[in-house]
Parts: C-alpha cells; sequence; structure tokens
C-alpha cells in the first residue's frame, strides 16, 4: 500500500501475501506431478500449469466483482447449480463409481463440486436477511433445510458421499458461525455419535462400510482395500525428515503408491521430500486458511463475513480431510488436495473460492480507506 | 420456555458471537494443523524404520537361483551326473494380466506347440500366484533372446537361465542314480514350504539316489536382489549372491563296467551286480531295459511314459533290487556251506538214480548222475546229493546260513527300496501260514525253489561272501570304511564250495562254456534255473511264450586263486543259468581284466541286435508310437462304421 504510487492501484491492492501462498501451492503440485510422471511434463505437469494459470487469472477477474453482485446473483446460481446438477444425473459420465461428471466437450466439469460456493452463498444470504432475534428460533434451522435437501439428494442419487459430506459439514459450521445456540451443536453431536453405529449398518453402502473398517484397521488388508493407506503411509513414513529426494521416491515412480497424482499426491511430495516438504505444505495451508478467516473477521457485512467464513470453510474441509486420510487418521474418500492434485473441478472450486475471497478483503480495505 | 433466559441479540451481539466463533474454529484449524504435523512426524520419523523396510519389501525383491547339483561321479572321479546351462522361460501367474494375449505371444515367440499350450492354461488355471508354470524348457539361445528383448511387453514372464542334470550315460545309469524333476506339491509342504522348491528351473531327486541323497546333493541357493515395480516389472538389478553348489558324490560303482554291462545285457531283460570282495564296494548295479533319465529332467511326455509302464520288461524298476526271482541252483553254494556247517563231510557220496524218494512223493534231479560227492555235485548241480543232505542237515542250519550269506537280508544302502525276498525256516512258516514245516520244504528250499525267492543283489553278497570269507556289507557312496571281518566259518568249508564253483567252468561242469579267455584268471561259478510257473506236461519252461519261460541266474566269482570280484547276473526268462547268463557274467568278469577283449565282444553283439542301446530304445519307441497311432485309427474306422 506504501508503494502506491509506483504500481497502479489495482495491483498493489492485490493481497499479495495470499497470492505468493497459492502460487507456491500451485507451483507444489507441478513439481510434483513432474516427479510422478517420471521426471516428465507430461502427462500432468505442464496441463495443470495451464489450468492453474487459467483458474487463477478467472480467480482475479472476479476479486474485480462487488460483494453486492455475488448476493444479487446467489439464487440465479443456485437455479443453474440445480439444473447443472439434473443434467449430470441424466447425461453425466460414469468415473470412480459414480455419475459426477458433466461432459462438455473441452472439459469435465463436477456440478457438485460448483454447489459448494453456491449453497455458502445460499446460507449466508438468508441468514444475513434474517432479523437478528429470529436466530434462536425454528424459523432459523427449518429453511437451511429447504435449500440444502434439493443439492444433497442429486449428489447422493450420483452416489458421491464424499460430497455430500464436505456440504454438510461446511453448512453446519456456518450454522455456527451465524449465532445458532451452542446447545443445539452440542445436543446434535451427542446424538449423531450414538446415530453412527445405525447408519453404518444401514445407510451405507457395502463398498463404504468396507473403507470405514479398513481406516479403523487397514493392516488387515493390505493387498485389498486397505492398499491405498498402507501405501500411502509406507510412502509418508519411509520418506524420513528430509526425503528421498526430487525424483527418488520409489513408492510413486515404481507404482506402489496409488492416485499419486491425484488424492495421495500429498505422500508422493512427503516421500520426496519428507517431514520438512509436507510441514511446509501444511503451513502453507494454515496460513491461506488464516487469510480466509481473517477476512471473514474483518468484514463489515454480515452476508460478506458469513460468505468469507464459508468460502475459507470450503477450502479448509478439503485439505483437512484430504491430509487426514493420507496419514490414515480419516476413512478414503475421494477428495483431492485443492490445487496440488491434477484434477480441474477441485481447483476450479477453490479458485472461485478464492476470488470471491478476495473480492470481499477488497471491500474491506475500501471500507478502511473510506 | 425458550424465551425464559434467551438473551437479547442485536447485531452487534451477532458479530460478536461470529468473531469469537470464527476464533473458536481458527483454533481448531491451527490446532488440526499441528496434529496432522505431528501425525506426519510420528509416521516418518518415530516409525521411519518401519516403513522404510516396508517400502524396501516393496519394490526390492529377492530372485533365488536353484544351486547347481553336486555332480554324482564313479570310483575313479568319471561324471555320472553333471549339469548343463540351459535356458528357460516360466510364467509367473500373480503377475500376468493378460494371459491370452502373452500366451500367444509366447507362442509365436517360442513355436510351442498346440498341446504344449493346453498344458500351459491348464497349469495356470489350477496355479497358486507364487508358482511359477514352466513354459519352455531347453530353449536355444536365439529364442530365448527374443523372449528376453520384449520383456517390457511380456508382465509375468520370467526368462531364465539355469542348469539342468545331465547323464552322459543315460539309460545305463537310470535305475542306479533315479532323475531329477520339478518338486511336486507334496514334495514342497514336506519341506515346510521353502521357497527354493517353488523357484523356476528347481529340480529335486526323484528316483534313486538323486532322491536319497537329496540334501547332500542339493547345495546352497543363490538370490538376486531385484527392484521391482507394482506390477512386477524389473527396474534393475541390486546385488547378487552366488550359488554354493551341492557336493560332488563318489559312487563306488565303475562308470565304465556299469555301462559295459547294461549294454552287454543287450535285448535281454535282467540284471547284473558286481562287488568288490575287498571292500564289499558295489562296482555295478546295471538293470535293464531302462529308460533315459534325461528325458525326465525336461519333464516326462504322457505317451513316454505309457510306453514305459506297459512295458512286459518293466524298464521302470530296477531288478537288481527289487527284482525278486527263486534262485534255484545259485543257491546251491550256501546250502553246501550250510551242509559243511553241519557237520557233513564233503567226500560222502549219495547216489543219484534221477531223483530222490520222500515218502511216496519223487523229487526229480535233471539227469542221472550216479555216485556225487559235494564237489561233483556243485559242479554239476545234481538235485538229489542236495536233497539227500539237505534232509540230513535240517532247514535250522540252512536257513541260518541263508541269512549269515545274506538272503532274506535289507542292506544298509542309500536306496529308495529293496524288495529283500524271503529265507525261510520253521519259525516263518508257522508265523505266514500257521503251518508246521515238512521235509518237502526243505527238500526245495535245498535246491532254491520252494519259498525261497532272493534278489539279484543278495546273490551278488552271497558270491561275494562265498569268494571272499568275509561278512561283506554292498556300499555304494565311496568312504574309508574298516576292513571287513570274517566270517565265523572254516577256511576249508568255503574252499570247498569255492572247489565246487571252479569245477562248473572250468571243469566238467554246467557252464564250460563260458569259462574266462584271460591267462592266469579263472572264474568260479554256478548256474541256476528258476521256474517261472508249475511244470505243464512236457513244457518244461524251455519254449512258449517268453514272459512263461524260465529265468536264468549266474553267481561267480574270479579270479578263483585269489578272488577280488564276485557277480550275479539274472537273465529274466533267459531259460538257463549256463544258457543266458553265464556268458554275460563272462564277458562283465572279462572287462575287469581285459577291457578291449571285453569291448570287442560287445560290439559285435550290437551289431547283431541292431545297434547301439539308445539306437535300440528310439527304434522301439518309433515302433510303439506307430503301433499306438494304427490301434487308435484302427479304432476310430471301426467306431466310424459302427455308427454309420
Amino acid at each position: 500500500m506504501r508503494g502506491a504510487s509506483f504500481v497502479p492501484a489495482p495491483v498493489a491492492t492485490l493481497p499479495w501475501g495470499m497470492l505468493w501462498i497459492v502460487l507456491a501451492l500451485g507451483a507444489a503440485g507441478v513439481l510434483a506431478l513432474y516427479s510422478a510422471a517420471g521426471g516428465s511434463f507430461s502427462p500432468w505437469a505442464a496441463f495443470h500449469a495451464v489450468r492453474f494459470t487459467a483458474f487463477f487469472c478467472m480467480a482475479l477477474v472476479i476479486s474485480r466483482f462487488r460483494t453486492e453482485t455475488f448476493h444479487d446473483l446467489t439464487f440465479v446460481a443456485y437455479a443453474g447449480g440445480i439444473c447443472l446438477l439434473i443434467l449430470t444425473l441424466m447425461l453425466g459420465v460414469i468415473g470412480g463409481g459414480a455419475r459426477s461428471w458433466l461432459e462438455l466437450g473441452f472439459v469435465r466439469l463436477q456440478p457438485s463440486e460448483l454447489m459448494k460456493p453456491i449453497i455458502v452463498l445460499v446460507i449466508a444470504r438468508f441468514y444475513a436477511r434474517m432479523p437478528p432475534k429470529e436466530i434462536r428460533r425454528w424459523a432459523a434451522i427449518w429453511p437451511v433445510g429447504v435449500f440444502l435437501g434439493p443439492p444433497i439428494l442429486l449428489i447422493l442419487l450420483q452416489p458421491d458421499l464424499g460430497t455430500t459430506m464436505l456440504i454438510v459439514l461446511n453448512t453446519i459450521a456456518l450454522m455456527f458461525l451465524a449465532g445458532l445456540p451452542l446447545r443445539l451443536f452440542i445436543g446434535s453431536g451427542i446424538i449423531v455419535g450414538a446415530a453412527l453405529p445405525l447408519v453404518y449398518s444401514f445407510l451405507l453402502l457395502p463398498h463404504q462400510q468396507k473403507r470405514v473398517l479398513i481406516f479403523l484397521d487397514p493392516e488387515a488388508d493390505p493387498l485389498g482395500a486397505g492398499y491405498h493407506l498402507t501405501q500411502s503411509k509406507i510412502a509418508i513414513g519411509s520418506g524420513g525428515l528430509f526425503g528421498k529426494g526430487f525424483l527418488n521416491g520409489t513408492q510413486s515412480h515404481l507404482e506402489y503408491l496409488p492416485e499419486q497424482h491425484t488424492d495421495f499426491i500429498f505422500s508422493a511430495i512427503a516421500e520426496e521430500w519428507g517431514l520438512v516438504g509436507g510441514c511446509v505444505l501444511i503451513a502453507l495451508f494454515f496460513l491461506l486458511v488464516r487469510w480466509g478467516m481473517n477476512v471473514a473477521i474483518e468484514s463489515k457485512g454480515r452476508f460478506e463475513r458469513l460468505t468469507a467464513a464459508g468460502l475459507t470453510l470450503t477450502i479448509f474441509f478439503y485439505l483437512a480431510i484430504n491430509l487426514m486420510m493420507v496419514m490414515g487418521l480419516a476413512p478414503v474418500v475421494g477428495i483431492p488436495l485443492p490445487l496440488v492434485s491434477y484434477g480441474g473441478s477441485a481447483m476450479l472450486t477453490v479458485m472461485i473460492c478464492l476470488g470471491m475471497l478476495m473480492a470481499i478483503d477488497r471491500g474491506n480495505k475500501k471500507d478502511r480507506r473510506n | 420456555m425458550r424465551r425464559r433466559n434467551a438473551p437479547i441479540i442485536t447485531e452487534n451481539s451477532q458479530v460478536y458471537t461470529f468473531t469469537r466463533r470464527a476464533l473458536v474454529l481458527g483454533a481448531g484449524q491451527g490446532l488440526l494443523a499441528a496434529a496432522l504435523a505431528g501425525r506426519m512426524a510420528y509416521i516418518s520419523i518415530a516409525e521411519n524404520e518401519r516403513y522404510n523396510l516396508a517400502s524396501d519389501e516393496n519394490r526390492i525383491q529377492m530372485r533365488l537361483m536353484p544351486p547347481r547339483r553336486g555332480w554324482i561321479v564313479d570310483r575313479h572321479g568319471q561324471p555320472i551326473a553333471i549339469n548343463r546351462s540351459d535356458f528357460r522361460v516360466d510364467l509367473i501367474p500373480d503377475r500376468l494380466h493378460d494371459p491370452d494375449r502373452i500366451l500367444a505371444e509366447l507362442a509365436r515367440l517360442l513355436e510351442l506347440p498346440a498341446d504344449e499350450i493346453e498344458r500351459i492354461r491348464a497349469e495356470l488355471k489350477h496355479a497358486a500366484g507364487y508358482q511359477p508354470v514352466p513354459v519352455a524348457e531347453n530353449v536355444p539361445f536365439e529364442k530365448y533372446a527374443a523372449v528376453t528383448v520384449r520383456l517390457p511387453e511380456l508382465p509375468g514372464v520370467a526368462p531364465l537361465r539355469s542348469f539342468s542334470r545331465f547323464y552322459p550315460d543315460a539309460a545305463a545309469v537310470a535305475h542306479l542314480v533315479g532323475y531329477v524333476g520339478t518338486p511336486n506339491r507334496k514334495e514342497y509342504e514336506a519341506e515346510n514350504k521353502i521357497p527354493l522348491l517353488i523357484t523356476p528351473g528347481f529340480k529335486i531327486g526323484k528316483e534313486g539316489l538323486e532322491k536319497t541323497m537329496e540334501q547332500r546333493l542339493r547345495g546352497k541357493p543363490g538370490a538376486q536382489r531385484i527392484e521391482v515395480t507394482a506390477r512386477g516389472q524389473l527396474v534393475r538389478e541390486l546385488s547378487t549372491l552366488s550359488d554354493v553348489s551341492g557336493q560332488p558324490l563318489p559312487l563306488t560303482i565303475d562308470g565304465g563296467l556299469q555301462t559295459f554291462a547294461a549294454r552287454r545285457l543287450g535285448e535281454e531283460s535282467g540284471s547284473v551286480v558286481v562287488i568288490d570282495c575287498l571292500t564289499g564296494d558295489i562296482l555295478c548295479l546295471a538293470s535293464m531295459p531302462a529308460y533315459d533319465p534325461n528325458s525326465f529332467t525336461d519333464g516326462i511326455s504322457q505317451n513316454e511314459w505309457k510306453m514305459l509302464a506297459e512295458d512286459e520288461r518293466h524298464p521302470l524298476i530296477n531288478k537288481a533290487l527289487n527284482g525278486l526271482y527263486p534262485p534255484g541252483s545259485t543257491f546251491k553254494p550256501m546250502v553246501a556251506m550250510a551242509l559243511l556247517q553241519a557237520g557233513i563231510d564233503p567226500t560222502a557220496r549219495v547216489n543219484c538214480p534221477g531223483g530222490f524218494q520222500l515218502g511216496s512223493r519223487f523229487f526229480r534231479c535233471l539227469g542221472r548222475h550216479g555216485p556225487m560227492t559235494m564237489h561233483t555235485a556243485l559242479a554239476r548241480s545234481c538235485n538229489t546229493y542236495f536233497y539227500a543232505m539237505g534232509r540230513r542237515a535240517g532247514i535250522d542250519v540252512i536257513s541260518a546260513m541263508g541269512r549269515r550269506l545274506g538272503f532274506g537280508q535289507k542292506f544298509d544302502l542309500p536306496v529308495v527300496s529293496q524288495n529283500y525276498g524271503t529265507m525261510p525256516s520253521a519259525e516263518w512258516k508257522e508265523r505266514k501260514y500257521k503251518d508246521d514245516w515238512s521235509q518237502s520244504d526243505t527238500l526245495n528250499t535245498s535246491i532254491g525253489q520252494g519259498y525261497v525267492i532272493v534278489n539279484p543283489l543278495q546273490l551278488a553278497v552271497m558270491s561275494s561272501r562265498i569268494a571272499s570269507g568275509l561278512d561283506l556289507q554292498p556300499h555304494l557312496i565311496r568312504a574309508n570304511r574298516p576292513a571287513p571281518q570274517p566270517l565265523p566259518f572254516a577256511k576249508e568249508h568255503f574252499e570247498t564250495v569255492r572247489s565246487g564253483m571252479w569245477e562248473v567252468v572250468n571243469g566238467a561242469g554246467t557252464a564250460g562254456r563260458s569259462r574266462l579267455e584271460i591267462p592266469g584268471v579263472e572264474m568260479g561259478g554256478k548256474t541256476g534255473t528258476a521256474q517261472v510257473r508249475r511244470i505243464v506236461g512236457s513244457q518244461r519252461g524251455q519254449s512258449g511264450e517268453w514272459k512263461y519261460r524260465d529265468h536264468g541266474l549266474f553267481v561267480c566269482f574270479a579270479p578263483t586263486a585269489s578272488p577280488r570280484y564276485a557277480a550275479s547276473v539274472v537273465i529274466e526268462h533267459g531259460m538257463g543259468g549256463a544258457r543266458a547268463a553265464a556268458p554275460v557274467a563272462k564277458d562283465v568278469l572279462t572287462y575287469l581284466f581285459d577291457k578291449e577283449k571285453a569291448m570287442a565282444s560287445l560290439i559285435k553283439f550290437e551289431e547283431q541286435w541292431g545297434g547301439t542301446m539308445a539306437q535300440r530304445m528310439e527304434v522301439r519307441a518309433q515302433r510303439w508310437l506307430a503301433e499306438k497311432a494304427a490301434e487308435k485309427a484302427a479304432l476310430q474306422n471301426g467306431g466310424g462304421g459302427a455308427t454309420r
């Protein structure tokens, strides 16, 4: 801000600290994908770089919007998202056992991913417009269910339990921030804890039940479904403090580590860069999330506040669950590491979130200057 | 109810709540980040060793290299079983992802016949993932190279350079050394499933010495540490530990003599056993006809096996150890020893009127020999003398002497099995038939008929013990052993029997035509003819169908002046000891004193028989295959006609 005289204002006002973090994460992804391909830019690293650049520019464009625009477009986006989900169920491509992708010719779109920031907007808008004293009423709860119902149902039909879980978690966190009475969360926490065994036996499909079982005891089936988890832990564990060195990972290069370019990319990085590399990555993500939470706290408007928090939490849940999964702290669900993993949909979602966060941040700064 | 103590909520209080809760969430996020870093540190530092090991276990595999088997050599160090380097190709079912494509590719590269592909398919279906399925052995180098260069496109294919067993003397040593083959499931489980047994190219002994001396011949496997991908592709070799080949096994066998005897048996079905009279070393243990052990090394075809199993001359049976025959008159030297032991004067005469009357039964002799002493009775094989004197001596002394000289005995030898036959006694008959021993049993036993059955090795042992007067134990493995002790019988007794056996060959005896033609070396012996079935009418087992003809037997030793070698020859259905067995014994003993002379006569014989052993075996196999094909064709034609 002090250098405003040298650089044009729109560039100078960008949150450079956060952007450097994002660029560093993208670069880490390119490096990891370069290594995963055995020291080659194809098939992953080059495309990842191009896609990252494109989405990064898109995020910068989004950051130029005014937050009121998001507010006004919320229900249009919601309706559009629902339409895309319906289209996906009708015309979608099956991948990984679920009909989650919409083939658009030039890109494969995962509408359930797009739905994450849209739902954040919907919830934020709903609570922003609610008079403060209504917040402790029943009327503060059931409409959320109404908004959440259709997209959740459509995503469950794909079936994509992972995304559903993320959306629900995100929404609950947002309701918590919106100021709903604390006892509701404590009470339902107890009820959910008690209900988990029932959910496990009656609602989960056999392959999902298996994943949970294997999460609890991965070594029981090291060659079967526990294979992913075991190999991931071997990759991280054999990396040691400083790792085996760039391009020297055996777990990844000899193909013992499955999905090393998508969901398990963190393990591949940890194998080559060790605990040090892994902690740098975790720290970068933590700083990014902390920046997002700060943006939320600094926001003046209730809509901006809740939106910023919701978008940050979306990013947070991605990486938290992915990192817990690769370290054996959560069951194996197909959730990529945002910005680093190869794949378009998750990166698109995260970049949209970051773009909107930057827009809110810009608004905050403008308020402060005024 | 809800409103009772509800706080008043304003926009400001909501901002306050939001900030407070956001900070709580932020703290939670920080905690999680710390937890993740801690978890990661735990995995990569505290458990680093364990996961390093797991990572190495993933990428590094030990590939066992079968050890080279120890050689089997004869008493002069000449090789009997050696190893030849060869190339082989196997399939590892675990790593095979597209069996059809791979098999088609291999069939093209190795020019596999259709029935081989069928076999591989069948074995793949039943194979446990770890056990390699052999595709081809003894692959020529060009084809082997063609497979190795395409290896990256052929996951699951394992080419290997290995060693295969080779027996230069082929069928001549078949029953002696046996053969090797790929371990089967039972053998794998019997050895606690050690991985060596399922290593491609590893063979274990399946028969004969290869089987009994397995642990000594085996050696220690080598190992190769290789880096592999998750799909089993070889990345690079890390290090190699070479194998320790098995210890060579020196035999007491004289390889030249063994081969000579096997060849000399020619077209006959029979056996030759030669024992060193100083040590008990078995110099020759030949049994014919035999199979080619080399053909077992690569796995024998069903046709080959069927041919061997169906042959009425039993090429799969080691006749020297497992053939059981009534010894007939070859028993008489032992009976003579028993008579002397019973105190019978060898000069006492027995008149032979052509037989011996026992009660209402007349026991025949082969001729009317007139007055006989022990010496002449042995020389002319007079049954009457042995009937009369055997009866006088009694079964107890005969059966004790028989056992002392080796009959009914199992010897301490590294062989798969010995059929030790029967040396009957009164007690034995009581036990076996719940019947009393009779005089006629004694008479039959005295001429080596009746209950008596023996194997050719026992005949040779008897001969060697009588020739040497020593308590010789037969040996197959060369070693330093204490000198054998004398038998507890009077020297004169041995000399009396030996002089009778000298007369058989060199005097007015039954084997006069088989005396050795070597100056200064004379052979002593005894002929024997064993009935295969009871004499029916005029047929005396001297003509008619081959399998009902009498066996010809001969026991001998040489030189008579100072016995060095003892032998037994059995020619199945050879019709007579003098006619069939003695000439073989003569040539075999001649070989020991004058190799060239013996070889000259053998080559003449082989010309008559139609070629060398291998050539004749080949001709016989072709003929058998042709017969089978003709039979099959006839069957199909007949069948086809019937349905039409």
